[in-house]
């Protein structure tokens, strides 16, 4: 086979999903915005994807603000930079790893998920139903669970970032004989309202990225059971690379 | 067959293929108002696919599907023809995270605005219909056997009051009892509603109750349409021999 056509079609396919999600993105905003509203089914992903998530969110970034610290302290002894282990610990985890490894997991809980989820539902031809009971399923299925991503992973980046930095005090303090006092001095000092705030938007659009690939696999579902768990590792996959992706530019837009 | 009774339903000439697999091949069929239509052929022979392009749930690649002389619009919830419909799916597909009773009142409570607690009653009410009972109503999908799934998606079906109702093999999955049954309460109800009822199926006894009229899909096509009376003397074979069970034509 020409090899230009293998090319061509691989590129036109990947246009065609690009164009795909972007217009299921924008139904899934539209319904955010547009009524009927579905409160209930809101506020019961707020706590699926929100509050349920709060166990393994917190305990990763308790972890990871210890493992940096006992990294920063490693590295900075190499120069005599000891002494800024609470400063890049406290900007490393709001600017960047909290927001990140907290969107990871929920990419990991969430997306997979939901995937299942809306993937079983297609199989099942519960998707069918409801639109011959009148009622759109991007209002009722998608928005509430995208919404409820983009609002309750700034909640959880926040939570993310003080349990990582307390992660890290501990380190500091117990084993590496960091003087409490000096320690949350230093962090308070270098943080910025910037530093948080930008962490915070990053969590949005995270929010946003991880429930729409769980929405979106989930929804194009084919073939029975296989199909389902197809969906839910695309939706893993193709969360992680978008949030990071997104990172960057993010990062990119912030410094 | 020429007579007064008033078109409900009509697919006109309409194509569906997928992945370049011609499924319904230039289908026409009609549905009578306030009579029970029961559309029989073989598995893969387009007998779902005929009953979700009425629904708008696909869209014909040509032709068109018209509820009152409206052509169907595929995609459109808020489309007249659609709004007045009752479909029981083959699954059931109630919802797996509400309770029974608030999957009969769905279309009540998300639709058409009813208050909750009129809803319920409304729903209750519907159950009773299809002889289930009020605790009933306050289970999962998932605590209900086959026959009682069907009942509930059945309650569902008919508690606004549709105008039209799809069936799409009510019977499959059930034991001969309970699909008899079943068969016995969908006839009861479409009658007792005077609604207009398609049904898709290959279960012959399914047929006999159910069915005022009949026609049968053939490679996506109807090949035969008559009434119940005629459906065993049928003049193209290949109908006798579905509706006797044989896989092969009668010899002479």
């Amino acid at each position: 086979m020409n090899p230009l056509r293998v090319i061509g079609r691989g590129v036109l396919a990947l246009l065609q999903s690009v164009g795909a999600i972007a217009i299921f993105a924008g139904r899934a905003v539209l319904g955010v915005v547009r009524p009927p509203f579905f409160p209930g089914q809101l506020m019961g992903q707020i706590m699926q994807i929100g509050f349920l998530s709060l166990p393994v969110v917190g305990l990763t970034a308790l972890f990871t603000g210890a493992a940096l610290a006992l990294n920063i302290y490693t590295g900075g002894a190499r120069f005599n930079a000891e002494s800024f282990v609470p400063n890049i610990v406290a900007l490393g985890i709001v600017r960047e790893l909290g927001p990140v490894i907290a969107a990871l997991m929920l990419a990991g809980r969430v997306s997979s998920g939901i995937a299942a989820e809306i993937g079983a539902m297609r199989a099942t031809e519960q998707i069918d139903a409801l639109k011959t009971l009148s009622t759109d399923p991007m209002r009722y299925l998608i928005a509430p669970r995208v919404l409820a991503g983009v609002i309750t992973l700034p909640i959880l980046v926040l939570i993310a970032d003080i349990v990582g930095i307390y992660g890290g005090f501990v380190v500091g303090v117990n084993s590496l004989g960091f003087d409490p006092s000096v320690y949350v001095r230093n962090t308070w000092d270098i943080l910025e309202r910037w530093d948080v705030i930008s962490g915070l938007i990053k969590a949005a659009v995270f929010g946003f990225l991880l429930t729409l690939m769980g929405c979106y696999h989930g929804y194009h579902a084919q073939g029975g059971a296989e199909g389902v768990g197809r969906a839910a590792t695309h939706a893993v996959v193709s969360a992680a690379v978008l949030i990071f992706a997104a990172n960057f530019l993010l990062t990119s837009l912030f410094v | 067959m020429t007579d007064d009774r008033k078109v409900k339903i009509a697919w006109k000439d309409v194509h569906k293929g997928f992945g370049g697999k011609p499924v319904l091949r230039g289908l026409d069929l009609e549905a009578y108002e306030g009579r029970s239509l029961v559309v029989i052929g073989g598995s893969g022979t387009g007998k779902s696919v005929t009953i979700k392009t009425a629904l708008g749930l696909l869209a014909p690649d040509s032709g068109v599907v018209e509820i009152d002389g409206q052509a169907v619009r595929p995609g459109r919830i808020d489309d007249p023809g659609v709004s007045q419909i009752g479909m029981l799916f083959q699954s059931g597909a109630l919802f797996d995270s509400l309770p029974v009773w608030e999957n009969v009142a769905f279309r009540l409570i998300h639709s058409e605005k009813v208050a909750r607690k009129e809803a319920k009653d409304r729903a209750i009410e519907a159950l009773g219909q299809v002889d289930l009972d009020a605790d009933t109503g306050n289970k999962r999908p998932s605590e209900l056997s086959g026959g009682m799934l069907k009942r509930a998606a059945l309650a569902r079906a008919i508690v606004a009051k549709p105008n039209i109702l799809f069936f799409d093999e009510p019977t499959t999955g059930l034991d001969p009892i309970t699909a008899d049954v079943i068969n016995r309460l969908i006839s009861r109800l479409v009658r007792k509603m005077g609604a207009t009822a398609v049904s898709i199926t290959h279960d012959m006894a399914s047929m006999r109750i159910i069915a005022d009229d009949v026609a049968m899909i053939h490679e996506g096509r109807i090949i035969w349409k008559g009434t119940l009376d005629q459906v065993d003397t049928a003049d193209d074979d290949r109908v006798r021999a579905f509706v006797e069970g044989r896989s092969e034509p009668a010899e002479g």
